[in-house]
């Protein structure tokens, strides 16, 4: 029986180029005890959709164009403000992505936590605190009883997601629509959501629509999946249908786009070592220490971490939030100060250099970085971009970098035409060629690159790693790619470094250490990596 | 909001253009400029179109209210209230003008050092500006000016001298907000040294705080000129400027109610035109709103 | 508590060069307190400046008035014979802290109701009508719209009396409006401003998703954030206030502080100066320390940190 029945749902903004639909003509249903997710890239229209069944909207700019959607036999898009307060919270009931932002950082997690109850409920606040602290068990939180007087700062990103999830089921809702709730979450933590959702669901018989951008999360958790594009309905079916026998086109490219497997061509294993980094070790001055005592015990970012990279080899560096990973990319181009430890680039020992000569390495050694939005400065053009490096280093001369940064433009697969534009007009793929452009207009020997792709759509995402890998190819570049995706890793990368909290794990051959890792916390990191089986 | 519009933006703008746009679109503010623009011009010419010489008395006529000869009026020694509105605006303009130059200057550079320089440098140069934040300064102008004297100069400075502080404050923190911005990194990674990166990564994006707050130091300095003037410690006789005009015509308003009514308005437009085209400039130039997409 | 102790101890060293740079200052002056007075013959000079000590060095002087200070005496008026700085401060310190304190209110009242109602209905009539209001209140300033209100409601429209404090009924209107209009205007565009910018964020749109009224979600989950800046506005706003008194206390002629230091200013009533502007330098010092306070302790990350007994 269907629980949610959307029918021909159309949604626009108003925006600065006019009205612009965001949600067009879109159907579905939910059966009750079902969970349905719905995949997209950005843009598609799948946030907009959901927030628009419990008119979470702002409007303006969003105003519901058409359609119904029938829950209960009410229309919710017909409700009045009245009757919606009644659904939200006890009928449907929402968790989002981003746990650091969507709790009140002025309220206890208790009094978040019983608003439902008393709203919904008519509770009072003892019963409802008593309630609260069931609830809170009930998604693996322990000692609830002191940590219901918490305040949101003192939990970690994935407690704070596991007390949304109960303050969103408090009031027992009959429909939980989760968006996107592990993405902004560590690898390892998202797998035990993931499963704390599935446990519930099943435990509670609860529906589900789970919002989603990553088909492999989609894989572990969805019955059916609705693939959205561009503000429509692409596809719809079981998961297992759609996900093994997609039949349209953009289905098939999104499931292809999807990093799977290993390398095809992995590099010479007899090439000499470029970079040798040896017990590295890159301090911060603790914070929280006081004006007059003691100073605090220092932050150690990056431990006595040694590894080198061969020439024309990527190694990837893989770590959850927090293990070190980009401090030490930073540290090896002498971004950071480095505490202790030795980074020898082509015999040469960097942190011996003078300023001027480091000026002068930097030409061979370049860093592209994970946001594309604020690595590019948003006052220069792409001309303007792309040329610095050049004339800065001598490569051109102020007449004649014109042709020089068209060819770059041609190299990373940027339209000529964009060449006066700023970054802000561009798409975030777009940036990120930008960007590499920017890195590799000097030719440099040496590449970091610190999750670049994390921020961007998976087709993009796929382009970008085609890009990186056939540079890498023809100019015979060495990269350092720092990620903490181990899917992207695999797909890129020859050897591999594990780090965490600051150490060096474990390090190898890519397909070694992921068909037999060694150390417990990789066992642990690719397990808890969502699978997406093979597509024919 | 996990929202993502879809934008398609064919014609090349850069942000400066943007926020013209939006600047444009924003009545209020552009209203602010163009009446800012007539009283900048008025008051650099003048000497020119003013009806009447500065010093020109007619005691016989004594005050008269707003008539064809006089539009707004005389004062009590028959003097031309437009004429003598025009000068007053001539300083209180300049009082405006100089003294938040003034504070931009050693605003921008004390702030942009302690932005970009960091460390311990930083919390010893921003410590010293909390300290003097502390201080009752308004006091302390009061207190120079009564013991040294009311100058003009003297009084650039004490005002130049509280101002700055706060240009100080955004400036550093704009700076160090941009310096940890991933494109500074970048140019870092390139081999730029530090005087090309300050020069054409940080400088040019931290212009548009500073432009903004700029516009808004303008009438706090002038109303502190006028404060300063109206307690007799300010601009003094035989000069004139608005905060003067306004605590003469106090004394009179009973009788002759328009000699405080006419350089208050002049006061109150010039200070509404600035805080409108103030505002207006920070939404126009807040980046928050240049890039308004963001991913989903 | 041990913040409150610490912020205490950070607000000496600045009482401390608010108290040097003014005696500094005053006795770099040129011309002592006696010179200005044509009738007055040299001996008799010299026999005040003996009895004032202001024939000894001047970092005697100094020991001897941080001695005095100490004890919190002022010392001696040098204008008004017989009567010292401690008298006088606090025989104007009733009606300026009364005054003060009305403005305040107007300020804080007027203004967080404005600046809400605006906030809550952005870009409406309900936006525009207010803030075009505080907007004018911020670019008239008292010395303007006290003459301005005595003009209309006290000689036009004859309602209310334009001089004096606590003398007549209603007396006490005007100042408290005039003073305070200018700090409702700030404070209205404040509230508004973190109104907006707090409704803005996630956890408004989990509470409204939870099914809470909009007013519950305002008084609830908005209204404390949204007062933030309000509350770090409260001690420059005071500062503001103490120096807009001197204005209004002139216009509206009250007996208060402020009209005595003027006075002073005019009279190079030296002793007095420095006892005033050491008085309000203490008086604005600790309000922000108050001000500071209350924002820590309203923000809970802050009150947590402190409770756990890292001291700064």
């Amino acid at each position: 029986m269907a629980l949610l029945e959307v029918e021909g749902l159309t949604v626009s903004f108003r925006s600065r180029y006019g009205q612009v639909t965001a949600v067009d003509n879109v159907s579905f249903s939910v059966t009750e005890g079902e969970t349905l997710a719905i995949v997209g890239e950005s843009g598609s229209g799948k946030s907009v959709t959901c927030y628009s069944l419990l008119q979470l909207l702002p409007r303006p700019p969003a105003s519901i164009e058409a359609g119904t959607a029938l829950f209960n036999e009410l229309d919710l898009l017909r409700l009045s403000e009245r009757e919606l307060r009644k659904v939200r919270g006890s009928e449907i009931a929402m968790v989002f992505q981003d746990p650091m932002t969507s709790l009140n950082p002025y309220l206890s997690i208790g009094s978040q936590l019983i608003e439902p109850l008393q709203l919904h409920h008519g509770c009072g606040r003892r019963e409802a605190l008593q309630k609260a602290v069931v609830a809170l068990k009930e998604v693996g939180i322990d000692r609830p009883q002191t940590r219901i007087s918490d305040y949101p700062h003192q939990l970690s990103g994935g407690m704070r997601q596991r007390v949304m999830i109960a303050m969103a089921l408090i009031a027992e809702p009959r429909l939980l629509i989760a968006d996107e709730p592990t993405t902004a979450l560590d690898v390892t933590v998202q797998a035990q959501i993931l499963q704390l959702l599935k446990r519930i669901q099943q435990q509670r018989q609860l529906t589900v629509i789970f919002i989603s951008h990553d088909l492999a999360v989609v894989a572990e958790i969805a019955d059916r999946v609705l693939v959205m594009h561009q503000g429509q309905v692409v596809e719809a079916g079981s998961c297992s249908e759609v996900l093994q026998r997609p039949q349209q086109q953009y289905t098939r490219d999104l499931l292809a786009a999807v990093p799977r497997g290993a390398k095809q061509k992995t590099a010479t294993e007899v090439a000499p070592a470029l970079l040798r980094v040896s017990q590295l070790s890159t301090w911060f001055a603790g914070s929280g220490g006081s004006f007059f005592g003691a100073e605090a015990a220092p932050n150690k970012a990056v431990d006595d971490v040694s590894f080198e990279v061969r020439r024309g080899e990527i190694v990837g560096l893989v770590g959850e939030s927090g293990s070190g990973k980009s401090t030490t990319g930073r540290s090896v181009l002498q971004l950071l100060p480095q505490t202790a430890g030795l980074v020898e680039f082509d015999g040469v020992n960097l942190s011996q250099l003078k300023r001027y000569q480091m000026q002068q390495m930097r030409r061979r050694m370049q860093m592209i970085f994970q946001d594309p939005y604020a690595s590019l400065n948003p006052r220069m053009t792409v001309y303007e971009c792309l040329a610095e490096p050049l004339l800065h280093h001598g490569l051109a001369v102020r007449g004649s970098a014109m042709a020089q940064v068209l060819q770059l433009m041609d190299d990373v697969g940027l339209a000529r035409a964009g060449i006066r534009k700023y970054p802000h007009e561009f798409s975030g793929g777009q940036r990120q060629r930008i960007a590499i452009g920017r890195a590799i207009a000097t030719r440099p020997e040496f590449i970091v690159a610190d999750e670049p792709v994390s921020a961007l759509d998976v087709t993009i995402q796929s382009q970008i790693l085609e890009l990186l890998l056939a540079l890498v190819e023809q100019h015979n570049l060495s990269m350092l790619f720092i990620s903490h995706d181990l899917a992207v890793v695999r797909k890129l990368c020859d050897r591999v470094l594990v780090m965490r909290a600051g150490k060096l794990v474990e390090s190898g051959a890519v397909e070694a250490v992921y068909a037999n890792p060694q150390h417990p916390y990789t066992k642990t990191l690719l397990a808890a990596l969502p699978q997406l089986a093979a597509v024919p | 909001m996990s929202v993502a519009l879809p934008v398609d933006a064919q014609q090349s703008s850069s942000l400066w253009g943007d926020a013209w746009w939006r600047l444009r679109r924003n009545r209020a503010a552009l209203a602010g400029l163009i009446f800012l623009s007539v009283i900048v011009v008025v008051a650099l010419l003048t000497p020119l179109l003013a009806p009447y010489a500065y010093e020109e008395q007619r005691l016989a006529l004594g005050a008269s209210g707003p008539s064809a000869a006089h539009w707004l009026g005389t004062d009590v020694l028959g003097r031309d209230m437009l004429t003598r509105i025009m000068y007053g605006g001539r300083v209180s303009l300049l009082v405006g003008f100089v003294a938040t130059a003034v504070a931009l200057l050693i605003g921008v550079l004390y702030g942009a050092v302690a932005g970009y320089v960091g460390g311990r440098v930083d919390a010893v140069m921003m410590r010293f500006v909390d300290i003097l934040y502390a201080l009752p300064f308004m006091i302390f102008i009061i207190l120079l000016l009564v013991i040294f004297g009311q100058s003009m100069l003297l009084l650039f400075i004490a005002i130049g001298a509280v101002e700055w502080l706060t240009m100080a404050r955004i400036v550093r923190g704009q700076v160090q907000n941009i310096r940890r911005q991933e494109f500074v990194e970048a140019a870092v990674s390139m081999g730029l040294g530090p005087w090309t990166i300050i020069r054409r990564h940080v400088i040019p994006n931290t212009l548009g705080p500073v432009i903004v707050y700029t516009t808004l130091t303008i009438p706090s300095v002038m109303l502190l000129e006028a404060f300063l003037s109206f307690l007799g410690l300010g601009v003094q006789p035989p000069q004139s400027s608005w905060g003067l005009l306004i605590s003469y015509g106090v004394e009179t308003m009973e009788e002759f109610p328009w000699l405080l009514v006419y350089p208050g308005l002049a006061l109150t437009l010039t200070l509404f035109a600035l805080n409108f085209l103030g505002d207006g400039l920070r939404d126009a130039l807040d980046p928050q709103s240049a890039s308004g997409r963001g991913g989903s | 508590m041990r913040f409150i102790a610490s912020r205490l101890l950070q607000a000496i060293p600045v009482l401390l060069v608010v108290i040097t740079a003014t005696f500094f200052l005053v006795r770099a002056a040129p011309g002592g307190p006696f010179s200005a007075d044509r009738a007055v013959s040299p001996q008799v000079i010299k026999a005040l400046n003996e009895r004032y000590q202001l024939d000894q060095s001047v970092w005697q002087q100094y020991a001897a008035y941080m001695t005095d200070l100490a004890r919190g005496d002022f010392g001696p008026s040098y204008k008004y014979p017989g009567r010292s700085v401690n008298e006088m401060i606090f025989g104007g310190l009733p009606a300026t802290a009364e005054l003060g304190l009305y403005a305040l209110l107007v300020a804080v009242g007027i203004g967080l109701c404005a600046g809400l109602l605006a906030g809550l209905r952005p870009n409406t009539g309900q936006d525009y009508v207010p803030m075009t209001i505080a907007m004018l209140g911020i670019c008239m300033p008292a010395f303007l719209l006290g003459p301005l209100l005595v003009l209309v409601f006290g000689m036009r429209l004859e309602w209310l009396p334009i001089s004096g404090w606590g003398d007549l009924p209603g007396d006490k209107v005007l100042p408290s409006l005039t003073l305070g209009a200018a700090y409702a205007a700030y404070i209205a565009r404040l509230s508004r401003a973190g109104l907006l910018e707090v409704m803005s964020q996630d956890y408004i749109r989990t509470a409204r998703a939870k099914g809470l009224a909009e007013w519950r979600i305002v008084s609830r989950h908005a209204l404390r954030g949204a007062l933030m800046p309000v509350i770090a506005f409260l001690g420059p706003a005071f500062a503001g206030l103490l120096a807009g008194s001197f204005v209004v206390e002139t216009i509206f002629q009250i007996p208060g502080l402020g009209r005595f230091y003027v006075q002073a200013a005019f009279n190079r009533d030296y002793t007095m100066i420095m006892g005033t502007t050491i008085f309000f330098s203490v008086a604005i010092v600790l309000f922000n320390l108050l001000s500071d306070i209350l924002a820590t302790w309203l923000n809970p990350r802050l009150r947590l940190a402190l409770r756990k007994g890292s001291g700064t």
